[in-house]
């Protein structure tokens, strides 16, 4: 036991490091989904949390050069039950250990996950200390207790980029699949970059837009004076409620231009439209989540990976409609207001990894935007 | 929007008989839709032939036909019932073919019967090869490319788009003979060449290979609104070429990417769509190539499967159920998911252990096959296990198996086997493949090369290393350096005590103790479909090595009942039906109904039967940790055959309270020296007999007793080993095959009873009362296993005193042996002397056969009284004497298994049964006989080549066959008896006299019936062709006099009387 996994409710859990050596303060939550772990490391949205994969063996199909959702592992640290040193899939290039040693994060594995998912199931999620190596306890305690958790705090700016850049690679082709037709008419796309996934981004190309995407905190004037056909809002990590240069920016962009918003980008849509947002008790993060959209009627089985939430409530005088909601715990998933043409979701219809059930979403966007460039 | 309300009545079809391929699974699962659909109001008609299934239980639906599952017996019941609608996907392949066979006669349309779940088409488009493969290309995914050929210019065509390497095969010849894989020209123009030659069409399949690609199966559901979910992902070790059910599998799928799984998903989305199932379930089959990733589409079924099945079990979500509902209307959204019940169904579950299925074979039954592993299906049961590592689920997967086998260890395999055959093996097809990759791994082979020969994933070779490398370090320690960090690290690995105990040379229980003084115990987890994101409410739990137990033991009274592990022949569906009755019967007294099984297929492993279901390895160790946990007070082992049996001594040792029968009285029964003593004490009669332990003493008491003799092993179910034996010359073979299966216990030798009648009877005693459940007389004679004889209920040839003396003795040895609960007596009577062939204090195979004939729930009964109940306050105080006739006819594999005889002995070879039901004797046997694939023709001819004993009796059925109609033709000996007894008859010349001979004739379809009876090894042997033409070409054949005579009834019943149809509801009632 050379690792361990530290509780500010001071629960224990004693492992096997692996990964990098050291430690690193987080928010610990889990994710039930049973594979996609790339794309969960790399995911700017888990900036400053130590992951728990619900699923027992992870590492099965080690890491390979594709499925980055971006160039860095955000997650502060990784929790598995049995982590595998012998990856075998054809398209692996290194395995999960020596990912996790070159991007400097530190993992455990030997512990009772499910135990642990229980917990913060029970208790909520909640701050830890993750430790590879040989830190005493009461250092670890110590860092724990200095440590601010997310509520209230910016950590968007950390992880969004620095400066505008165009995105022009699509989803690619993995096995030979069919690949989608692009639309031959192309619109200009900027996207706010609050820690934006790839995939995002390779789904904005494939619907035939050209894309630039600009920092967090890039003003509405300037992005208006790019004459946008649409803005997309990102998903990110963290609490929307503090990110006041964000919420001011989208108020001002709401009625002159479409705009669609994945999970924190969501959550900062609802906020610019005076609704209220909350801390769920331990989050969704996983693939398998049902959501039904309010229009059709018909489910989606989503990917999730959020710790806030939109109050139901705080739209109901609002110029807001309900779009979509999660059948789990009857949460908000999504919204519309059409006065503004502006539309957004809380999952992730961009899935990576998960289901790709939720890509009409690009497809709405895009009509959107269409039918906004007729009127 | 809720269910339909236009819908009232619904038409169930069940799958019939448990044959290879289509086991127990559909059990559970129509048993599920049944039970969904009648609490959700509608009235359901069920049609099902096997009565040892929980479907034909008169509660589960409002008319119950148990009633041959074939298109015309199933339009007589549509005609007399009138139903709405039929639901065609629960019932396996029977089920689907029956209701495409009355859809396409436009049956359905005649009365206004709407198929749902699946309607014609969509059946057609993915059952028809051709349709199917349009239907996968045209949505843009691939199918392996093929083409047939019926020259060698169509086969040069055909190859230039499917390209080397490329299986050929024959196409319509029997019994498929494989194929060849070509991988250049010069063998493609010689498979090519060969099999157009074999192919009676002149016809070649040429298929791109895909052999040591890997497999996947993807189960998908879909609801009316088009809401669709993937249930469960499963990869089989495997690689293709294993027929999935003969494959390991494993859940979820292990080595795929979210980017792959994802794009399989999506292709199982697109092809549900496609072929148009609208509502409920069915399975997507992928291979990959392990190199590229390129995937294929193999096949789909449009209907609840055994993959769905075990999905079921390895996810918690009931997918037969699920369908169910969905199919009358509900959408995914409208069910709450089950297990968690706050949450709804239209999720994906998200599991947090790893889940392994393992193929139990019974090639020991078959000697003369090979048991490779090819495309056909050869298991006959699966045994599923569950852990939160693939180590751990794997070797537990392997005891659960019940094969004699706990851990990987070469003592199963020639362990001085030479390098280079184990290589050979490595490439081959054996079904222990497995121990001999251990042993590779052992020598030092790398990871690499083992690939390189069975193509088996690294990833699972990898793991077996694991495995094998902390093997070698356990094997070079002494067990008191084991620490508590290193023993917990070998249990969770899946170790067992056992295994281990044999290593530290130390009993199990030195070993136990020793491993929970060190604190290593195990702990159970959930299974709750959400990987523990949502609190369960359903206890359904697995065994692990780590922290936190999810166990919550209750304080109410408990009672653990131990199931019957994997199906296999001589123990299968009719004993879970047993243990699903106990658990019924302890929750009506409410007492809480703790489960432990290991089969998947089980309805007592679908976790609504109990209230509390334990998915783990029926072995000591595994029990007495629930025991421990649990604290129960008692354990049934009477009721799932012999595996909780053997368990019974090592658990009441150990302090654990057996209910019922106690296992001293069991062993009373079961000990050949100890019955003895109770069948003087009580003075009756037993034929004569004697115990040996070796071929000489075996020898001595043969010559004492005088041949023909029964010889076969103590402790074992289903005649394993058991044999008539007519000569010293077969002794020898036949007494060392017995003490290999006798183990320590004594082989038993009786003095056969030759054309003796015999008789099983089932009874419960309470201690102070005995019931007689049923005496039923088997139409084979004595020598025939009684699992694989068929019988009748009531008795037909024998004396009402007769049946008076059997009631009498059945009762003194049930006070005798102190039973409590079912007891099973097998009788023989000859001369109208009663001979006591055999006694077994548990439930017998024969249960579920019984309480559907008189209609009372036996086994429920007797799971009461186990608990101290009586009789009287049970109401079951005297024997029920139905006044109708009801058959069980036996169902057999033997078009599994090319070149095995069909003839039956003391060995049982049948997988399941069937039952008809009717007022009339001839009747009810008829109906078993269609019901199990034997359908008595209607006219034409019926071939005799009987045994010279026979001759005699062969004249009377002949006489009587002739003067319906039928052609008599005859072998010599036969002929020659029946001109002289009057009766036309054409001569026809046996296979060593010269052509055209019976076989040509048979071939030729100029034989309708086959009446066939042969003793000694050279006639056998003679004769064999005979009767696996006959099986090949689907000729019904009866190989017993008796048997014969019993058809001969069958068919003066078909002629003079119509085929009707009683729910048996109403035969009940009377």
């Amino acid at each position: 036991m050379n690792a361990i996994l530290l509780l500010e409710d001071g629960t224990i859990f004693e492992g096997n490091g692996f990964g990098s050596q050291g430690h690193a303060c987080g928010e610990v939550v889990f994710n039930t989904s049973m594979c996609g772990y790339q794309e969960i490391l790399t995911d700017p949205s888990y900036n400053e949390q130590i992951i728990t994969m619900t699923y027992p063996l992870i590492g099965n199909y080690g890491t390979n050069d594709q499925d980055y959702e971006s160039s860095k592992c955000y997650a502060r640290g990784f929790v598995v039950k049995e982590n595998c040193d012998y990856p075998s899939n054809w398209r692996n290039s290194k395995s999960l250990n020596e990912y996790l040693k070159d991007h400097n994060v530190v993992g455990i594995e030997g512990i009772d996950t499910r135990k642990l998912v229980k917990h913060i199931r029970e208790k909520g999620a909640m701050r830890g200390i993750i430790s590879h190596g040989e830190t005493s306890l009461d250092v670890l305690k110590a860092e724990l207790e200095n440590y601010p958790g997310l509520v209230g705090r910016d950590i968007v700016e950390e992880v969004s980029t620095s400066k505008a850049y165009q995105w022009t690679q699509g989803v690619e082709n993995i096995i030979g699949e069919d690949q989608p037709e692009i639309p031959s008419e192309r619109f200009k796309i900027v996207a706010y970059d609050f820690g934006i996934k790839r995939n995002i981004l390779r789904l904005l190309v494939d619907q035939g837009f050209d894309v630039t995407v600009v920092p967090a905190k890039t003003d509405a004037k300037e992005v208006l004076a790019m004459k946008p056909d649409g803005v997309f809002l990102s998903n990110g990590p963290g609490d929307p409620a503090p990110l006041s240069y964000a919420i001011e920016n989208i108020k001002s962009l709401l009625g002159e231009v479409p705009i669609f918003g994945i999970c924190l980008g969501h959550q900062l849509l609802s906020l610019a439209m005076g609704a209220t947002s909350y801390k769920l008790k331990f989050g969704h993060r996983g693939a398998n989540h049902p959501v039904k959209n309010l229009a059709t009627g018909k489910i989606e089985v989503t990917s999730q990976n959020h710790g806030f939430c939109i109050n139901l409530d705080s739209l109901s005088d609002k110029d807001v409609e309900a779009t979509h909601i999660n059948l789990n715990d009857n949460t908000l998933a999504g919204i519309k207001c059409d006065s503004k043409s502006a539309f957004s979701v809380q999952y992730h219809p961009e899935a990576s990894p998960g289901p790709h059930d939720s890509r009409y979403l690009f497809d709405d966007f895009r009509s959107l935007i269409k039918k906004n460039k007729g009127k | 929007m809720p269910k339909r309300t236009d819908i009232k009545k619904i038409l169930i079809i069940g799958s019939g008989p448990i044959v290879i391929g289509q086991g127990c699974e559909f059990d559970y699962s129509g048993a599920q839709a049944c039970k969904v659909l009648k609490q959700e109001g509608y009235e359901i008609v069920l049609v099902n032939s096997n009565p040892a299934t929980i479907m034909t239980d008169p509660e589960l639906a409002h008319k119950t036909y148990i009633e041959p599952v074939t298109a015309d017996v199933v339009e007589k019941i549509i005609e007399a019932e009138r139903p709405d609608c039929l639901l065609p996907t629960l019932g396996g392949q029977t089920g689907l073919n029956t209701a495409v066979e009355l859809a396409e006669s436009g049956v359905l349309d005649k009365y206004g019967v709407e198929m749902i779940g699946a309607n014609l088409d969509t059946i057609q488009k993915a059952e028809e090869r051709d349709l199917f493969k349009k239907v996968i290309k045209d949505i843009g995914l691939e199918v392996p490319r093929s083409g047939h050929a019926h020259t060698w210019e169509e086969a040069q065509e055909v190859i230039e788009h499917v390209g080397f390497p490329a299986i050929i095969r024959a196409s319509y010849t029997l019994g498929g003979t494989g194929g060849s894989v070509a991988y250049n020209m010069d063998e493609y123009r010689e498979f090519v060449n060969q099999g157009l030659e074999l192919s009676p069409k002149s016809q070649v399949l040429i298929e791109e290979s895909v052999l040591g690609w890997k497999e996947y199966e993807l189960e998908v559901m879909r609801d009316k609104n088009d809401n669709v979910v993937i249930v469960c992902s499963i990869e089989n070790l495997d690689p293709m070429g294993v027929h999935t059910g003969d494959s390991v599998t494993v859940a979820p799928a292990q080595t795929l990417t979210d980017k792959e799984y994802q794009l399989m998903r999506d292709a199982s989305l697109k092809i549900i769509r496609a072929i148009g199932v609208e509502t409920g379930g069915c399975n997507v089959q992928f291979s990959v190539n392990p190199e590229n990733g390129k995937m294929y589409v193999i096949e789909m079924n449009p209907r609840v499967s055994r993959s769905s099945a075990l999905a079921s079990k390895a996810t918690g979500f009931p997918i037969a159920k699920m369908a169910a509902m969905l199919a009358v209307g509900y959408t995914l959204d409208e069910i709450p998911n089950d297990i968690t019940k706050q949450t709804p169904a239209c999720f994906e579950p998200s599991i947090d252990y790893c889940v392994v299925k393992y193929p139990r074979f019974t090639f020991e039954k078959f000697p003369n096959t090979s048991s490779d592993l090819t495309v056909q299906m050869k298991s006959v049961g699966e045994a599923m296990a569950i852990g939160r590592t693939f180590k751990e689920s794997f070797q537990k997967a392997i005891r659960s198996l019940e094969i004699g086998r706990d851990s990987l260890d070469n003592k199963y395999i020639d362990a001085n086997i030479t390098d280079s055959d184990l290589v050979e093996k490595l490439r081959g097809w054996g079904w222990d493949k497995l121990w001999h990759l251990a042993e590779a791994l052992r020598r030092g082979m790398s990871v690499d090369e083992i690939y390189s020969y069975c193509k088996i994933d690294r990833w699972y070779i990898e793991n077996f290393k694991e495995i094998i490398n902390l093997e070698t370090k356990i094997k070079s320690m002494k067990l008191e350096d084991i620490d508590a960090k290193l023993m917990k690290q070998i249990k969770e690995n899946g170790f067992s005590d056992n295994y281990l105990a044999e290593i530290f040379n130390v009993s199990e229980l030195e070993f136990r103790e020793r491993r929970k003084s060190l604190g290593v115990k195990a702990v159970y987890k959930m299974v709750d479909t959400c990987g523990g994101e949502f609190a369960a409410s359903t206890p359904y739990l697995y065994s692990t090595y780590e922290d936190e137990c999810e166990a919550n033991p209750t304080d109410r009274k408990k009672v653990i009942i131990l199931g019957g592990g994997p199906n296999r022949i001589g123990q299968g569906i009719e004993f879970d039906y047993c243990c699903v009755h106990a658990a019924f019967a302890l929750k009506e007294i409410d007492i809480e109904a703790i489960m432990v099984n290991c089969n998947p297929e089980t309805v007592s492993t679908d976790y609504d039967t109990s209230d509390k279901l334990f998915f783990e390895p029926l072995t000591f160790e595994n029990v007495m940790d629930i025991v421990e946990v649990e604290n129960p007070y008692g354990v049934i082992v009477q009721f799932g055959g012999q595996t909780p049996l053997k368990l019974a001594n090592a658990l009441m040792e150990a302090g654990v309270n057996i209910i019922g029968t106690s296992p001293r009285s069991i062993a009373r029964a079961e000990d050949r020296e100890m019955f003895n003593q109770v069948v003087e004490k009580l003075n009756l009669t037993q034929p004569f007999s004697g115990t040996s332990r070796s071929y000489e003493e075996t020898l001595e008491i043969a010559n004492k007793l005088g041949y023909p003799l029964l010889i076969r092993p103590s402790f074992v179910l289903g005649g394993r080993a058991m044999v008539v034996v007519h000569e010293e010359a077969a002794l020898e073979e036949c007494v060392k095959n017995a003490i290999e299966a006798s183990g320590e216990h004594p082989i038993l030798i009786d003095k056969f009873l030759d054309d003796a009648t015999e008789l099983d009877v089932d009874a419960i005693c309470d201690g102070s009362d005995v019931v007689i459940g049923g005496i039923m007389e088997h139409i084979e004679e004595a020598g025939v296993h009684s699992g694989d004889s068929a019988c009748t209920l009531p008795p037909v040839s024998l004396s009402a005193e007769i049946l008076e003396k059997v009631c009498e003795q059945t009762k003194a040895l049930a006070f005798e042996l102190n039973v409590r609960g079912l007891m099973n007596i097998q009788y023989a009577i000859k001369d109208d002397v009663i001979y006591i062939l055999e006694v077994n204090p548990r439930a017998s195979r024969t249960v579920p056969f019984v309480s559907k004939s008189i209609g009372v729930p036996l086994a429920k009964i007797a799971a009461k009284v186990m608990t101290g109940m009586t009789l009287k306050e049970l109401g079951f105080t005297e024997q029920v004497k139905p006044e109708h006739y009801s058959v069980k006819e036996a169902v057999f594999p033997f078009l599994k298994f090319p070149g095995i005889d069909t003839l039956l002995g003391p060995e049982m070879l049948s997988t399941g049964e069937v039952m008809g039901i009717s007022d009339d004797f001839g009747m009810a046997f008829a109906k078993a006989q269609i019901a199990s694939g034997n359908r008595p023709p209607k006219g034409g001819t019926v071939l005799f080549s009987v045994k010279k004993c026979d001759r005699a009796k062969s004249v009377e059925l002949a006489r009587e066959l002739s003067s319906m109609g039928y052609k008599i033709v005859a072998t010599k000996g036969t002929c020659i008896e029946l001109i002289n007894n009057n009766i036309p008859s054409e001569f026809v010349l046996k296979i060593t006299e010269g052509r055209p001979n019976i076989v040509d004739m048979i071939i030729n379809n100029e034989i309708d019936l086959i009446i066939n009876t042969t003793v000694g090894a050279q006639s056998i042997k003679d004769s064999f062709s005979i009767r696996r033409t006959a099986l090949d070409m689907s000729v019904p054949y009866v190989t017993t006099m008796r048997g014969a005579a019993a058809y001969t009834k069958a068919i003066k019943s078909l002629k003079e009387n119509e085929l009707s149809v009683k729910p048996i509801q109403l035969y009940y009632d009377k």
